[in-house]
């Protein structure tokens, strides 16, 4: 049992892809059986190294896409520039076999211990991706936590977990921001995240709301400055930085 | 202080290689800053990873806290920015 194996020092292990599956056109999520995974919490990542043939190395953190006790998945968004990325989601196969090294992380977690605190989640193209893991947590272990999720995407095709966003069940509120295309009657919100929208979505600083961030370092810059605008301390906002590119 | 460019990413990005390094989780461990006395975790540094291996920088005042260059299968480990380093 995984789960009872005294939890060895992280290091690179052998993962086999399982399944693939498109979540948009440029983004895929991919089933990993990692045979000693020591097993993961809710906004951890993993990284995942490639070795070309001539030995040339490259290394990405990619965020833990399913909730504790799901088998690992990662969802990968292609950039086009990217090393890693390209290959993870236009070559990796069922069957084939990647280095990665993980979980990791113990500062971008939730764990659903502090029911108190209302949770306040802020993605920026994929940085969506952890908080699928925080919300099936929070539907895994029954919790009550109120959720709202702001979610700034280039369009609506953009969107990665739309059908399983809209389906997140009583106490959370999913709400979009659309950068640059907003289809006919689009009646969610339009444009970058700004102080005034995020005053409107966020929960009142004093219900003690936790926060967290995800998404390309611009976004993150942003809003988790804004939020500390808006009274929320610095300790309850958890942030976490993608780097440049990505469709947010 | 400028702004930072798209290539600085934080510390939740050196998560796993410093994981592997001191053996244990190191996101939520707290550094001290030796040019400032800034006490910040791991998580809320500034980290590029597109240096010459990877560095490490304070929020606050930007100051370089750790290097680490890879020579082969070793890995230098460069902490003279920091004061303090200790595992949440």
């Amino acid at each position: 049992m995984a789960g009872t194996a005294v939890r060895g020092r992280l290091t690179w292990q052998v993962a086999t892809v399982g399944a693939v599956r498109p979540e948009t056109s440029s983004v895929r999520t991919i089933d990993l059986d990692v045979p000693d995974w020591a097993g993961h919490r809710a906004g951890q990542h993993l990284d995942i190294r490639l070795t070309a043939d001539d030995g040339y190395v490259a290394e990405r953190s990619y965020s833990i896409a399913s909730a504790p006790g799901e088998p690992v998945q990662v969802t990968v968004e292609r950039l086009d520039d990217g090393e890693v990325s390209p290959y993870l989601t236009e070559e990796l196969r069922p069957g084939d076999e990647i280095e990665i090294r993980g979980p990791i992380g113990g500062y971008f977690v939730w764990d659903g211990t502090e029911p108190q605190h209302p949770l306040l989640l802020l993605a920026g193209g994929s940085g969506v991706v952890p908080f699928r893991s925080i919300l099936r947590h929070r539907a895994r272990i029954g919790s009550t936590v109120p959720v709202r999720l702001l979610y700034s995407a280039r369009s609506l095709p953009d969107v990665i977990y739309r059908p399983e966003l809209a389906a997140s069940g009583d106490g959370v509120d999913v709400s979009y921001t659309l950068t640059r295309q907003q289809p006919p009657g689009w009646t969610g919100h339009s444009g970058r995240v700004t102080p005034d929208l995020l005053a409107g979505v966020a929960w009142p600083d004093d219900l003690m709301p936790l926060a967290f961030v995800c998404g390309p370092t611009a976004f993150v810059e942003t809003v988790a400055g804004a939020l500390v605008g808006l009274g929320y301390p610095a300790g309850q906002v958890k942030t976490e930085r993608y780097g440049g590119a990505g469709a947010s | 202080m400028h702004a930072l460019d798209n290539t600085a990413l934080d510390g939740n990005a050196i998560g796993g290689l410093l994981g592997e390094i001191f053996g244990t989780e190191m996101t939520t461990a707290a550094a001290t800053c030796a040019a400032c006395g800034t006490v910040s975790l791991v998580a809320e540094t500034i980290v590029y990873l597109r240096a010459p291996g990877a560095v490490m920088r304070c929020r606050a005042c930007t100051a370089i806290l750790l290097v680490v260059t890879p020579h082969g299968e070793m890995k230098c480990v460069d902490l003279l920015g920091l004061s303090a380093l200790e595992p949440g």
